[in-house]
């Protein structure tokens, strides 16, 4: 029975139609994509050193910070507010220079604006290395700049945001109707006259949502940012980690979870309201 | 006729007002900002050190290539890969539970809406702190970066496979029904087709995040090329970090080339 099942599945016998056709079923992907898993799975496991036995016998560890974090020290709240501000203020700010500089960005990277391929391609190329940098190492180049402190952590988010929005805005202008371009074009306007008038509308509803969306990223990225230093929220949060003060931990990351889940409760109604 | 034209040139739509305000609103928010985000002018050796790691990923040690023995750039790279693939998978896992029960045409709405209320709160802890809780469990090492990626990822992923579930087209499982399929045959045609390309597609993606994540993983020593990376560059030693991340890019590049191929076969459906 269960060999007959593997051989229907691995090779299918061929089925008779109505009409007297024979049809061979495809052999599904399956077949060797589940062993090849099974096989990196194993390999993983021991690079990795993965036990399951550890898990069981010591998982319960895993619940005595969490248990330390309950109650929270909601006594606490009002020195968080004010890093809480500061790590918006530094998203909204960093958020708005990197889309800023994302749209012309955007518009060289768009291969139905950009004729020739050569630049387009050295220039995608560029800035696809670029993006492959975490959030973290560019906030650790921006701290050696910048020094400690929030302005580092605004120029992290400004430049990941200007990466990030660069690619999903270049995306979005070659989907675009190409006919009014088109249209302005041929009436004598140059290409980035044509752009301003004619794709920019397009795409601006989207623009401003990419923005929101960015920017509720950049909000949860900001732990991380303090962590290397660069001011913000995640600088009391890595101070109270540090000092294994649970209880403020918690309280902070309610806060975080306050504001975040706020900012995208606001961002997903304006978001609809500009679909 | 011209005249009309005239008239429906006057009445065009007067955008400045609001430009105007958009225009105004943003400079208000950069005036509040500046006594949060005070300049301190630009650190005395900066340009030197952005020149030193410019040239170390521009110009890397090639030997460090060569080296296979543990703790070396490859088997990092390596460890890295391994890290990111088994914690997407757990996460991907964990994930499946959390989705269906937030979708809202499987469960009741209030189910729904604590389904999606906690993966809010597993998305808002960072992942390093995860990573801090893991480590009493496992001790550093590989082994707690796999947790962390997994349980820091079951958040994003959860909330993608629950948006797959509720785009569900139910008109075929009514179908189904209709022409006189079980349950489990409806879960087996109906169901499991129409998620898995989204389902996979999501969990590639995810790999290709936890891979870049590593370097965050090295911030709490849960193993991977992150920690070696924040080590050199804390030290000043500039050309290895430039060359450890060389290879990070050049790792994280060709993941990203072949996961958008995979992902673009998955969703073309060839």
């Amino acid at each position: 029975m269960m060999v007959a099942w593997f051989k229907e599945v691995i090779f299918p016998s061929p089925l008779e139609l109505a009409n007297g056709k024979i049809v061979k079923p495809k052999r599904s992907p399956m077949v060797y994509v589940l062993p090849i898993i099974f096989v990196l799975i194993l390999i993983s496991m021991e690079i990795t050193g993965f036990d399951f036995m550890v898990l069981v016998n010591r998982g319960y560890q895993f619940f005595v910070i969490i248990g330390r974090m309950i109650p929270p020290d909601l006594g606490f709240i009002p020195k968080v507010i004010q890093p809480m501000i500061e790590t918006i203020m530094m998203s909204i700010v960093g958020t708005l220079v990197g889309a800023f500089f994302a749209l012309p960005l955007a518009f060289l990277s768009s291969d139905n604006i950009i004729k020739n391929k050569i630049f387009l391609w050295v220039n995608r190329f560029v800035f696809s290395i670029f993006r492959t940098l975490p959030i973290l190492i560019i906030a650790l180049l921006a701290k050696y700049v910048f020094g400690l402190g929030s302005f580092a952590g605004t120029v992290a988010i400004a430049l990941f945001t200007w990466l990030i929005m660069t690619k999903m805005l270049y995306e979005l202008i070659e989907t675009v109707d190409m006919g009014p371009f088109e249209a302005v074009e041929s009436s004598g306007a140059g290409r980035l006259k044509a752009f301003w008038v004619s794709i920019l509308p397009q795409i601006l509803g989207q623009f401003i949502s990419f923005i929101l969306y960015n920017f509720e990223m950049n909000v949860r990225s900001a732990s991380i940012l303090g962590y290397v230093g660069a001011g913000g929220i995640g600088l009391l949060l890595n101070e109270k980690l540090g000092w294994r003060q649970y209880d403020k931990v918690s309280t902070i990351l309610l806060t975080l979870l306050v504001t975040v889940y706020a900012i995208e409760t606001l961002s997903r109604a304006i978001r609809k309201k500009l679909s | 006729m011209k005249e009309s034209i005239l008239l429906a040139y006057k009445k065009r739509p007067r955008a400045w007002i609001l430009n105007l305000a958009i225009f105004i609103f943003i400079v208000l928010i950069f005036i509040a900002s500046t006594p949060y985000i005070p300049y301190k002018g630009i650190q005395e050796k900066s340009i030197s050190i952005a020149y030193s790691i410019l040239y170390g990923i521009t110009q890397p040690d090639f030997s460090y290539f060569l080296d296979f023995s543990k703790g070396a750039l490859p088997y990092l790279l390596l460890e890295t890969i391994a890290i990111a693939f088994l914690g997407t998978l757990i996460g991907a896992v964990f994930a499946l539970p959390f989705a269906f029960l937030s979708a809202r045409n499987v469960v009741p709405k209030w189910m729904a809406h604590v389904g999606t209320f906690f993966i809010a709160v597993i998305r808002t802890f960072p992942a390093f702190v995860y990573g801090l809780m893991f480590i009493r469990v496992t001790g550093p090492g590989p082994f707690t970066g796999v947790l962390t990626l997994a349980v820091s990822g079951i958040g994003m992923t959860a909330k993608l496979f629950t948006e797959s579930i509720e785009d569900l087209d139910m008109g075929i499982i009514e179908g189904l029904d209709a022409s006189g399929c079980t349950t489990i045959q409806k879960i087996r045609y109906g169901i499991i087709p129409q998620l898995m390309s989204n389902f996979l597609s999501t969990t590639i993606y995810r790999f290709e995040i936890n891979v870049k994540n590593a370097s965050i993983l090295g911030l709490v020593g849960a193993g991977g090329i992150g920690y070696p990376i924040l080590a050199a560059m804390g030290a000043y030693r500039w050309k290895d970090a430039g060359t450890l991340l060389f290879g990070l890019i050049v790792v994280i590049l060709i993941i990203d080339y072949f996961s958008g191929r995979l992902r673009k076969k998955l969703a073309t459906g060839q």
